[in-house]
C-alpha cells in the first residue's frame, strides 16, 4: 500500500485555506486545489519526496532513509503489479508533467523511451560515476541510453536453471557439472516423463525468452547502434539464423511432451506451479523462487525435504559451444524531470540504493542486488545459496533492447512468438522483423 | 386477426401528434406555448452547454488528433498525416480480424442474454411469491464489478486450479489456450453478468402491457404462444428496442473480460482493446484515436440501425 492516500497530494493541511482562496467558480476552485498539492516546505519542514514504488519492500527502506536524511523525507506510491501497467502509469503522469514523482522504480527496458521523452532527470557525470561503482555489468548497462546515466541502478534480476536433482539424475544429467544445452533439458525431461516449466505466456515475459534465446545464439533482435535513430527508421534484426533457431526451440519445447499444461499462458507463478508438481523436472525462472519454495514447504503444499531436491545452475545454452545470454530484469532509480526537488532526489537515491539498502531489500524482497559487494554479505550468502550463479548471471547478461520505442518492439516481439505451439523457423523471425518495422513506421498496428 | 388490435391502435397512439401536411405553413405558436419553450431553454441550457463542452471538445479532439502521426513519448516528431491513420488501420489484417470477434461476440451474447432475459423477466413478472427476493436474486451478478467477475470466470476455468474441469471431466483442458474456448468463456461471463440488466429493461416492457389486452385475448379464445406472439412482443416492440440496443452497443464496447482473462491473446482482441492497445501502451495518440473515431461511428451506424429496424420514434413514447 502507498503510504499516501493520494500520491499527487502531500499536504492536505493547505486545502482548506486554498479552496477558501479560490472561492466560488469550479474551475478556479479546482485550479487552486491542484496548486496546492505541491510540496509541503511551504508548511515548513523538510520537503517530502514521493518515491513511485514497484513492490511494497520498498517502503522499509524510505523510512530508513527518511530517518537518516536531515534534509527531507521520502513517502511512498505503489504501483500496478504488471510492468506494463506500471510503464502506463508512470508515462501518463510523465506526459503530464508531473511534479509528484520525485524517485521512480523503473524496469529498465523502459528507461530508454522515458529518457527520449525528457521524463527523467539526466544524472551527472559525476553521479552517474558514483552510482555505478561496483556495479555488476548487466544492471549497468541496461542503465545507460546514448551515452548518460538515467536511472541508478537498484536491483537486478536474471533467471537461471532450476531443476530437481532426482530427475536429473534418473536422466543421467549432471546440470552442475558444466553447462547444459536446452536440448538436453527437453531429452532429459521426455525420458524421465517430467516438464520444462518456461513462460508461454503472451507479456514481457515472452519477449525475456525471446531475447535471451536470440542472444544465446549470438544475435540481436535490433540491430545494433540505433539507439538515436527516428523511429522508421529502426531496422530489425531477428530475421536471421539466431531468430530461427529461438522459433525453433521454442515451438519444439511447446509441442513435446515435456511442455507443462497450459504452457500458452504460463507465466512465473504458473512455471513454479508446474515446477513443484509431481512431474516437475526443470524450469527457468527468477530467483524468487527459492523463498517461495520455502514457503510451500512451511504450508505443507510440497514434501518437506523439496528444497533437498532442489538444484540451480546458470541458464541453459542453445547452442552447445556458446555460453549462454542471461536474461536480464531488475529495477533501475530514477528520478523525475518535473521533481521541485531534484538535488534531494539524487540524496534520496544514493540512500536508497546504497549497499545497506541493497542487502537488506534482497533479504526482504529476494530481488538480487546490482552491486557486487552485496554478494559478500555472510548473510546474503547463507540466506541465497545459488548466490554465484545469481552474479554471474548478472555479469553475463544481455539486456533486452535498448531503444526509445521499446514498448512498440516488445509488442511485435510477443505477438509473433505467440502462441507458442505455432511458431515456425522459417516464417517467424521475418514476421516478427516485418511487424516491427512496420509497427514503428506506423504502417501496421499491434 | 383480432389479437393484433392492441397493437395497431398502440401505433396509432405513438403517431399522435400528427406532422402539419406538406405545403401549408406552420401554424403560429401561442404566445403560452412560446414562454415556454424560452423556458424550457433557460432551464436546460445550462446543462445543455455543459454537455457539449465535456462531450462535444474530447470527441472534436479526437477527430482532430486522429489526423496526426503523434506519440506521446516522441513530441518533436509530430506530423500532419490526413487520413493516413485511417488508411493504416483499414487496410491492416488486424482491425477486420478483432472486428470479426466483436461482432462474434455481440451477436452471441446479446442473443442468448435476449431469450434468457425474457424468460427471467416472464418469470419475474408472473411470480406471484417471493416476489421481491427472486428479482433480487436475479440482478445480484449485475451488481458485480465486470473485472472482479471477469476475474472469477477466469479463475473457475483456469485449469490448475479452476473447479470447472474436474467438474465436467475435462482433465488438463486450457480453455484460455486457443481462440475459440477463450471466446467462449468471455461469452459465458458476459452472458451471466448482464442478462440481468437485458430482462430488467423487458420486464418494465412487460409491465406497461394494459391487462384488458391479455384478457381480451384470452377471451377471444388465443392460445398461451398466441398471446405472447400477437400482444405481447408488438406492445413491447420499444422496450425490446432499447433492451437490445443498450446491450448491443455495449457489448460491442467489451474490453474488461477480455483484458483480465487473456490479455488478448490467442485472438481475442477486440476492438476496444485495439485503440487501447494504439492509445495507451503504445502511446500514440493519433492512431489511438483513429481507432477510437472508427469505434464511435461504427456504435452510432448500429444505433441507427436498430432505430430504423425497429421503425420506433423513442421520442414519441410515452408512458401509459
Amino acid at each position: 500500500m502507498g503510504s499516501t492516500g493520494r500520491p499527487g497530494c502531500r499536504a492536505p493541511g493547505r486545502r482548506p485555506a486554498a479552496v477558501r482562496a479560490g472561492a466560488g467558480a469550479l474551475a478556479g476552485a479546482l485550479l487552486v486545489a491542484v496548486a496546492g498539492c505541491a510540496g509541503a516546505d511551504a508548511e515548513g519542514g523538510p520537503p517530502a519526496l514521493t518515491w513511485y514504488i514497484n513492490n511494497q519492500n520498498q517502503e522499509a527502506l524510505a523510512e530508513r532513509c527518511s530517518q537518516e536524511a536531515d534534509g527531507y523525507t521520502i513517502e511512498t506510491s505503489l504501483l500496478p503489479a504488471s510492468n506494463a501497467a506500471q510503464r502506463e502509469q508512470l508515462l501518463r503522469r510523465l506526459a503530464a508533467n508531473d511534479r509528484s514523482i520525485d524517485v521512480l522504480s523503473l524496469d529498465p527496458p523502459f528507461m530508454a523511451e522515458f529518457a527520449n521523452a525528457g521524463f527523467l532527470r539526466e544524472f551527472t557525470e559525476e553521479e552517474a560515476a558514483e552510482l555505478s561503482e561496483g556495479v555488476l555489468d548487466g544492471p549497468l548497462e541496461q542503465s545507460l541510453f546514448d551515452g548518460a546515466m538515467y536511472i541508478a541502478p537498484f536491483y537486478g534480476n536474471t533467471q537461471l536453471l532450476w531443476y530437481r536433482r532426482s530427475v536429473a539424475q534418473a536422466a543421467g544429467l549432471d546440470p552442475a557439472a558444466g553447462p547444459v544445452t536446452w536440448d538436453q533439458l527437453i531429452e532429459a525431461a521426455e525420458q524421465t516423463g517430467t516438464t520444462v516449466a518456461v513462460q508461454g505466456l503472451r507479456n514481457e515475459s515472452m519477449t525475456v525468452w525471446v531475447n535471451a534465446l536470440v542472444e544465446s545464439s549470438g544475435g540481436t533482435i535490433l540491430a545494433d547502434g540505433q539507439e538515436g535513430a527516428p523511429a522508421d527508421e529502426v531496422r530489425a534484426a531477428i530475421d536471421s539464423e539466431a531468430g530461427a533457431a529461438a522459433a525453433e526451440l521454442i515451438s519444439r519445447i511447446a509441442t513435446s511432451p515435456a511442455a507443462p499444461p497450459a504452457l500458452s499462458t504460463a507465466g512465473e507463478e504458473s512455471s513454479r506451479a508446474a515446477f513443484q508438481a509431481d512431474d516437475g523436472g526443470f524450469m527457468v525462472n527468477w530467483p524468487y523462487v527459492w523463498a517461495a519454495f520455502a514457503a510451500a514447504v512451511e504450508s505443507g503444499s510440497v514434501p518437506a525435504d523439496f528444497l533437498d531436491d532442489v538444484g540451480w545452475t546458470r541458464y541453459p545454452r542453445v547452442d552447445p559451444g556458446t555460453p549462454s545470454a542471461t536474461p536480464l530484469g531488475g529495477i533501475g532509480l530514477g528520478v523525475g524531470a518535473f521533481s521541485e526537488h531534484p538535488d534531494l532526489a539524487v540524496e534520496a537515491v544514493r540512500c536508497l540504493r546504497s549497499e545497506q539498502s541493497q542487502t537488506e531489500y534482497m533479504l526482504a524482497a529476494g530481488d538480487p542486488a546490482a552491486s557486487a559487494a552485496v554478494y559478500d554479505d555472510p548473510a546474503v550468502r547463507e540466506a541465497f545459496p545459488m548466490w554465484e550463479a545469481i552474479r554471474e548471471g548478472l555479469v553475463d547478461a544481455a539486456p533486452r533492447p535498448i531503444t526509445p520505442f521499446y514498448g512498440d518492439v516488445t509488442g511485435s516481439v510477443q505477438q509473433s512468438f505467440h502462441p507458442p505451439a505455432a511458431l515456425s523457423p522459417e516464417t517467424t523471425p521475418a514476421r516478427t522483423a516485418a511487424l516491427i518495422e512496420g509497427v514503428l513506421s506506423n504502417d501496421r498496428l499491434l | 386477426m383480432s389479437t393484433s388490435v392492441p397493437a395497431a391502435a398502440a401505433e396509432v397512439r405513438g403517431r399522435a401528434p400528427q406532422p402539419p401536411p406538406p405545403g401549408r405553413r406552420r401554424p403560429r405558436a401561442s404566445d403560452r406555448t412560446r414562454k415556454e419553450r424560452n423556458l424550457g431553454w433557460m432551464l436546460a441550457g445550462p446543462a445543455f452547454v455543459l454537455m457539449v463542452g465535456v462531450t462535444g471538445y474530447p470527441v472534436l479532439n479526437a477527430v482532430w488528433l486522429s489526423l496526426f502521426d503523434y506519440r506521446l513519448t516522441d513530441p518533436g516528431a509530430r506530423s500532419f498525416v490526413g487520413l493516413g491513420n485511417y488508411a493504416t488501420i483499414l487496410t491492416d489484417g488486424l482491425f477486420w480480424r478483432q472486428l470479426g470477434v466483436t461482432t462474434a461476440i455481440t451477436v452471441v451474447t446479446v442473443a442468448v442474454e435476449f431469450v434468457l432475459g425474457f424468460a427471467l423477466a416472464l418469470v419475474m413478472h408472473r411470480a406471484l411469491v417471493l416476489r421481491r427476493a427472486l428479482r433480487t436474486a436475479i440482478l445480484v451478478p449485475y451488481g458485480i464489478v465486470t473485472v472482479i467477475s471477469a476475474y472469477a470466470w477466469q479463475y473457475a476455468f483456469t485449469p490448475a486450479q479452476g473447479f470447472v474441469n474436474p467438474l465436467f471431466g475435462l482433465g488438463g483442458f486450457d480453455w484460455f489456450g486457443e481462440t475459440v474456448p477463450a471466446l467462449v468463456v468471455v461469452c459465458l461471463s458476459e452472458i451471466w453478468k448482464t442478462t440481468p440488466f437485458m430482462s430488467l429493461l423487458l420486464l418494465a416492457g412487460l409491465a406497461q402491457i394494459p391487462g384488458d389486452y391479455l384478457e381480451a385475448a384470452e377471451v377471444d379464445g388465443a392460445t398461451a404462444w398466441q398471446r405472447f406472439r400477437k400482444v405481447v412482443v408488438p406492445n413491447m416492440k420499444a422496450a425490446i428496442m432499447v433492451a437490445l440496443l443498450f446491450r448491443t452497443l455495449d457489448a460491442f464496447r467489451i474490453f474488461d473480460s477480455v483484458f483480465v482473462m487473456t490479455q488478448g491473446a490467442q485472438g481475442t482482441e477486440t476492438l476496444s482493446f485495439l485503440a487501447y492497445r494504439q492509445t495507451i501502451s503504445r502511446v500514440m495518440i493519433g492512431l489511438g484515436s483513429a481507432v477510437s473515431v472508427i469505434l464511435a461511428v461504427l456504435v452510432v451506424l448500429i444505433a441507427v440501425l436498430f432505430i430504423k429496424g425497429f421503425k420506433t420514434d423513442l421520442s414519441q413514447q410515452r408512458g401509459s
